[in-house]
């Protein structure tokens, strides 16, 4: 390092690279270098020679871009997308409209056990997903379901409603965590906002639509962003509830597919390009919907 | 999306800017409430039914079996149920405390240090938190293997020390609670950065670093992915990996179920506890420098 007389810290010298050195190794080994493995292990393949016996019959070649164009190609990928849509539309839109609208119920002052709710709201957050899925996983089957108790005989792990069961563990585990996110924006700001708002005759739900929001929406993005990525990824629930049902299958998500090829088939190169195609296109969404969310704030602004 | 804060509120006239609105807003708020607790207080019902009322009585009738079931769970295999809470514990509270030192040391120095490549190794840094887990999970596998490490504690532990938004709290935490002059004050009187890192900086980001450990915490209690992918033996499982091992042998014996039930429930115990009595810690923004209570 060059020696630099730095503005705030005279003589900082080596300390600030010592004291980052820790989390600069651990972003090195645990994240930088595994990316550059990824990507590296999606240009290769396995060679097997003569009938695939022996030592030295099989080899790692290089195969350009033969693992993407096989993703790409993959039916049963893109059929795992599509499931994955259907069933991001539903978390997204429920859970961020239902974190929104109680971060706003609760911070509008006048509501009764408030603190009850809240904390009520934000208990989901601390049960792990596996047991999150676990107990609404049982709770869906016909023998236990309280559905059962009331008369009503749903079917609510069949084909075609066990997106909506799964977009419900979904919607019921992160509805709290991304109000509390709201929530806590909203408290940041100056009463004095509303104060002014209520001489001049708004009402609550004006207030909420004309000023809360407005000023929630960088928060409101950032919920929105994370919620993408976390869904696009979506493994846990229909892994944990797999095996309380029969409709859904070892490749129902992509990231369960890119599970089954690396780990159950042992082909950790179509593996590693099917994931590099989910990171790109959780990115490519992500990034994707920041630039619609700004193009429309410069248009109204 | 409809914001329901009742039809008096648009007649509020000026005389009482402030009085309350209907009840739909507070009935709501319930309604979700009940939502958050239906299958909480389900499992806390469940784990109390014998083998034979679980699929027979009334979902949320009591049952008579608790005492059996507890004993069952912690006879299965050996009591390796108790092993899965122990390795969770190890998981979650080593590596978020790991976590939270990381953390805090370099949201403190990116704060209040200016030195050359701050804001690249900030931005580096805090990048990582957009690269989604399934790139890093296969090659983090793979490396582990190669030495030897994948399938023991390290390989749970290590690759989740690392947390970008973590170090995105600590540097807002940091900024907003440690003030320049005592700093300052402090090289004066001739503390060197280790001393100043230890005695002045991290005893104020203190209440900044419980949110991060709670967080961190958190997220390693719930992560899947990794320990599912990584470890073989289930004496190292953590709870989640333990408890979805149960659930996929369950569907071959269903007389499994009680025990899945009841480790549910077990399980849930000391987080639900750490998140009650630490409720004035869970807050998403740090900025005030401050918790309050």
């Amino acid at each position: 390092m060059r020696a630099h007389r730095p503005s705030g810290a005279r003589g900082a010298g080596a300390a600030p690279y010592l004291f980052l050195a820790p989390a600069v190794v651990l972003f090195t080994l645990f994240t930088a270098v595994p990316i550059v493995y990824t990507a590296y292990l999606s240009l290769r393949r396995t060679k097997v020679s003569g009938l695939g016996l022996g030592r030295g019959a099989r080899r790692e070649v290089f195969a350009g871009l033969d693992n993407y164009r096989a993703a790409v190609g993959d039916g049963e990928l893109w059929a795992g997308w599509l499931r994955v849509l259907g069933y991001g539309a539903i978390v997204l839109t429920v859970m961020l409209g239902l974190a929104l609208l109680f971060a706003l119920l609760l911070d509008s002052a006048h509501v009764r056990l408030a603190r009850f709710s809240r904390i009520a709201l934000f208990l989901p957050y601390a049960v792990p997903g596996v047991v999150a899925t676990l107990l609404w996983g049982f709770l869906y089957l016909p023998s236990v379901t309280p559905l059962r108790d009331l008369g009503i005989d749903a079917v609510l792990l069949g084909p075609g409603t066990v997106t909506f069961s799964m977009a419900n563990i979904a919607v019921w585990g992160g509805t709290g965590f991304n109000m509390l996110v709201l929530y806590t924006a909203l408290r940041a700001v100056p009463r004095t906002y509303y104060e002014a708002a209520r001489i001049d005759g708004a009402s609550e739900r004006q207030i909420a639509l004309r000023i809360k929001i407005p000023i929630l929406m960088p928060a409101i993005i950032l919920t929105t962003v994370f919620s993408v990525i976390a869904t696009v990824q979506v493994f846990t629930e229909p892994t944990a509830l797999r095996p309380l049902t029969n409709t859904i299958s070892s490749t129902w998500s992509p990231l369960m597919k890119v599970y089954r090829d690396a780990f159950v088939n042992g082909d950790l190169y179509s593996a590693a390009a099917t994931s590099i195609v989910i990171a790109a296109i959780s990115l490519v969404l992500s990034f994707g919907f920041l630039r619609v969310v700004r193009d429309r704030a410069f248009q109204e602004g | 999306m409809a914001v329901t804060t009742g039809t008096a509120a648009t007649h509020r006239t000026l005389r009482r800017p402030l009085r309350p609105y209907g009840a739909a807003p507070t009935a709501i708020l319930l309604l979700g409430a009940v939502y958050c607790l239906l299958p909480v207080s389900w499992v806390l019902i469940a784990a109390t039914k014998s083998k034979a009322e679980l699929f027979s009585t009334a979902t949320f009738a009591p049952g008579t079996g608790l005492a059996a079931n507890i004993a069952d769970l912690a006879a299965y295999r050996g009591g390796v149920f108790w092993l899965w809470m122990l390795n969770t514990l190890v998981y979650a509270g080593g590596g978020a405390l790991l976590s939270t030192a990381v953390s805090a040391v370099s949201g403190y120095t990116l704060a209040k240090y200016r030195f050359r490549g701050r804001n690249v190794i900030f931005n580096v840094l805090i990048g990582g938190i957009l690269v989604p887990s399934v790139v890093l999970a296969i090659p983090q596998y793979v490396l582990f293997s190669s030495i030897g490490l994948a399938g023991s504690y390290w390989s749970v532990l290590l690759p989740q020390i690392l947390h970008p938004y973590s170090i995105y709290l600590a540097r807002v935490y940091a900024g907003a609670a440690i003030p320049d002059s005592l700093l300052e004050a402090g090289r004066i009187d001739g503390a060197g950065h280790w001393l100043l890192l230890r005695r002045v900086a991290l005893p104020l980001m203190m209440p900044g670093m419980v949110t991060i450990f709670l967080f961190q915490f958190v997220a390693i209690w719930n992560n899947f992915l990794l320990p599912f992918i990584m470890l073989g033996d289930d004496r190292t499982f953590p709870l989640t990996v333990g408890l979805y091992t149960l659930l996929a042998a369950g569907a071959n014996q269903p007389a499994l179920y009680n025990l899945i039930i009841t480790g549910a429930l077990v399980s849930l115990i000391p987080l639900i506890a750490l998140f009650l009595t630490m409720q004035r810690y869970w807050r998403t923004d740090l900025s005030s420098g401050a918790v309050k209570s």
